[in-house]
């Protein structure tokens, strides 16, 4: 299962080591990664294999959403599928 | 892999322009629950309810989180009860709508549809129980929808229903004083009622459905608000591009949750129900749609046609984002739940004859709309007979949800808090229809030819 990771806020230093330590502890693989500014907003994008993962979407979901708020930026965990029924026909 | 503005587009209709999933609603047949014994009857039905329904909520969190979508109502249709209370020896149907109560309470939703009969040629002794007891079962449940189909465009109109339910209405109301006549926010008068419809209070499970059955309705005004705005002045076909568009967009992830949430709970996909519902909240208006399309305010001359626009360009994008179109399809028009057509009612843009012309081209019709107390029963039966007629005989469906607010006079407001809004109170033409309402029959169905 595929799963895209957006975080989206004001920039500061360490929110991809954050994010990505949480993933790697929870065995998560990252398939490509973009980060870039958008109308002054930090903006990170993230396709990561959830089919290894150690713990269930759920608990990822909890621990991502933690670290987002200890960084004062919005994190989300979504299935692929909403972005591929949503752009692709 | 996406595009970052994909994402990011994706993203921003669900944090930024309230895009969400309006409703799953599973619908249960409660056919084979029917007994002459009354407590026999209602234990079959809480038990049946409770089996069937008893992982809606949770699998609708899941997909929630899952796909980070928000799914806001949980909901459950069941079976007219007309037709299954009409076995049980007794008078009182009232311990049916307790029973539907419970089983919606204990699974978790909070509504269940179905309370119910569909009397479009006439009454049988069950359908007149059902109706009379309409007042009753909605002041002594929290749950519990009710709806009365009055008119079909194969059967014409049933005038002696529409006269009873100007009365029920009233009585609704009555029974309801102390919370603004909340009773009629329950209640829904339908002509050519649709048997797959997801969205509360109309909703109910079909005499032609299968067992049980998954269908999903979603919203997104302030999606295609966003897009309108987005396109300033090009011209109409542009605009009904970019509609249809995002109609799409918004449909397609309709579609997927219906599957997911059909395939968790093993329970057959039904439809998905394309139509634009708004809420109270900012931005979440479908009266803002069509003053991005250029109108001062929504009621101004130019509604319907802007709406027409709407209504027609949200099918078209939908019913190639769905596999299966069902329900009511296209945008919805109540007045009390739309911060936009609030303000216009209040401004002095919008009445309730230009809201009636207003449902000749979108998908329900006289929708939460407040009037004064003291409106004569004659009087709203005559408005359900006008709004009947337009569905008729246009082959569509038409919905009347009116609420006789009482002690409230024009201009007053009436709260009905949280989804439900709050409603401007309206006025009524004033001269009576008394003598036309109790002729009683029917009025036939309409040619089919010859339309013009």
């Amino acid at each position: 299962m595929k799963a895209v990771i957006t975080v989206l806020g004001q920039d500061r230093i360490g929110i991809i080591a954050s994010i990505t330590g949480i993933l790697a502890e929870e065995n998560v693989n990252i398939l490509d990664i973009s980060q870039t500014i958008m109308q002054n907003i930090f903006t990170m994008i993230m396709l990561v294999d959830l089919s290894k993962m150690k713990c269930d979407i759920q608990h990822l979901n909890e621990r991502l959403g933690k670290a987002g708020a200890q960084l004062g930026v919005e994190v989300r965990l979504q299935r692929e599928e909403i972005f591929t029924s949503m752009h692709r026909i | 892999m996406f595009s970052r503005n994909e994402i990011i587009e994706t993203i921003n209709m669900i944090r930024q322009e309230n895009l969400d999933i309006r409703t799953i609603t599973m619908g249960i047949s409660l056919r084979d629950c029917a007994s002459e014994s009354v407590e026999r009857a209602t234990g079959r039905i809480y038990d049946k309810i409770c089996r069937y329904a008893e992982k809606l909520v949770k699998t609708g969190e899941d997909i929630e989180r899952e796909f980070g979508i928000p799914i806001i109502n949980k909901r459950i249709a069941v079976t007219p009860i007309a037709l299954v209370a009409e076995s049980s020896n007794t008078n009182d149907y009232t311990p049916f709508a307790k029973a539907l109560d419970r089983a919606a309470a204990n699974v978790g939703v909070n509504f269940i549809g179905g309370y119910s009969a569909l009397v479009h040629k006439g009454y049988t002794r069950g359908d007149r129980l059902l109706v009379e007891s309409i007042p009753e079962a909605l002041a002594t449940t929290e749950r519990v929808c009710s709806s009365v189909n009055v008119a079909t465009t194969k059967a014409g109109i049933n005038m002696d229903a529409v006269m009873d339910m100007g009365r029920i209405i009233k009585e609704c109301a009555e029974r309801t004083r102390d919370m603004g006549g909340f009773g009629c926010a329950k209640l829904v008068v339908f002509a050519n009622a649709p048997e797959d419809n997801p969205f509360m209070a109309g909703a109910f499970h079909g005499i032609g459905e299968p067992e049980c059955v998954i269908n999903v309705g979603v919203s997104g005004p302030g999606v295609v608000a966003s897009a309108v705005r987005a396109l300033g002045d090009a011209d109409f076909g542009t605009l009904a591009e970019t509609v249809k568009r995002t109609a799409f967009k918004i449909t397609r992830v309709g579609q997927l949750v219906a599957q997911e949430a059909a395939a968790r709970l093993n329970v057959p996909f039904g439809i998905v129900d394309l139509s634009l519902a708004p809420t109270p909240a900012i931005g979440d208006s479908v009266a803002r749609i069509l003053e991005e399309m250029g109108l001062e305010r929504c009621g101004a001359h130019g509604t319907t046609a802007a709406l027409a626009l709407l209504n027609d360009a949200v099918k078209k994008g939908g019913v190639m984002a769905s596999s299966q179109v069902g329900g009511l399809s296209g945008a919805f028009i109540p007045v009390s739940e739309d911060a936009g057509m609030i303000e216009a009612v209040n401004a002095g843009a919008l009445c309730l004859e230009k809201l009636e012309a207003m449902t000749c081209v979108c998908s329900v019709g006289l929708d939460m709309i407040a009037i004064p107390g003291d409106t004569p029963a004659s009087t709203i039966s005559a408005i359900i007979a006008d709004e009947v007629a337009i569905g008729v005989v246009n082959q569509k469906t038409t919905a009347i949800r009116i609420i006789p607010a009482p002690g409230k006079k024009e201009g007053d407001m009436v709260e009905f808090g949280g989804l439900f809004g709050s409603a401007p109170v309206m006025a009524v033409n004033p001269y009576s229809a008394e003598r036309f309402i109790s002729r009683g029959g029917r009025i036939p169905a309409p040619l089919q030819s010859l339309k013009n």
